[in-house]
């Protein structure tokens, strides 16, 4: 459990330095989305871990909230052009 | 029950770590996504299976299984939203691309495509 929640960190961490470097929006973009699912697993390993279920709706909701997310990222980088 | 639970979560955070590699080391933003989209899909799958089989709470259990839908739903979705603004931003391609079968193609209105580049 703790094992997989270090492989998150490392994910996480990888994302961010795309975020970080990334040349164009689109870059930070996938990176954000891939960083935003690896922070979603890691609040679903911990929810079991000290079992409260109740963050599982933080998990139900951040799904959703993610795609919205990308979607408008995606709307404002085809209107920067 | 439980072994294969937590081979799901492990097998799931190694999909996780890749996509993020991935994401830090492929060269352009088209091969980004490949590894962003369906390693992280992926990954985030298995990984809400193998705790939606450790959580005792039915409620909760529906939760994730949802969640796992919702994913699998949306990831395609957002994850074309993406490559169609970064390809008509004009994002670069890799050096090493082959083919770019929408070369040459122009936007409905009749305006020219931004993403247009010399042949590769």
């Amino acid at each position: 459990m703790d094992a997989a929640l270090a492989l998150f960190g490392l994910a996480f961490l990888a994302s961010l330095v795309r975020v970080a470097l990334g040349p164009s929006l689109a870059d930070r973009a996938v990176a954000a989305d891939v960083a935003f699912l690896t922070a979603i697993c890691a609040v679903a390993v911990f929810a079991l871990k000290v079992e409260a279920f109740a963050f599982d709706d933080v998990v139900l909701i951040a799904t959703l909230l993610g795609f919205v997310a990308t979607a408008s990222l995606a709307w404002l980088l085809g209107k920067e052009t | 029950m439980r072994l294969v639970a937590y081979v799901l979560i492990m097998a799931g955070a190694i999909q996780m770590l890749l996509a993020g590699i991935g994401v830090l080391r492929l060269p352009d933003v088209f091969s980004r996504m490949h590894a962003g989209t369906k390693a992280a899909s992926l990954g985030v799958a298995c990984v809400l299976a193998g705790i939606a089989l450790l959580t005792p709470d039915a409620v909760a259990r529906l939760k994730l299984v949802v969640a796992i839908a919702f994913q699998f739903l949306t990831a395609p979705v957002a994850a074309h939203l993406i490559g169609r603004a970064a390809y008509r931003s004009g994002v670069p391609l890799f050096e090493g691309t082959r083919f770019d079968e929408l070369a040459g193609a122009s936007k409905a209105d009749g305006a020219p495509n931004p993403g247009d580049r010399p042949e590769v």
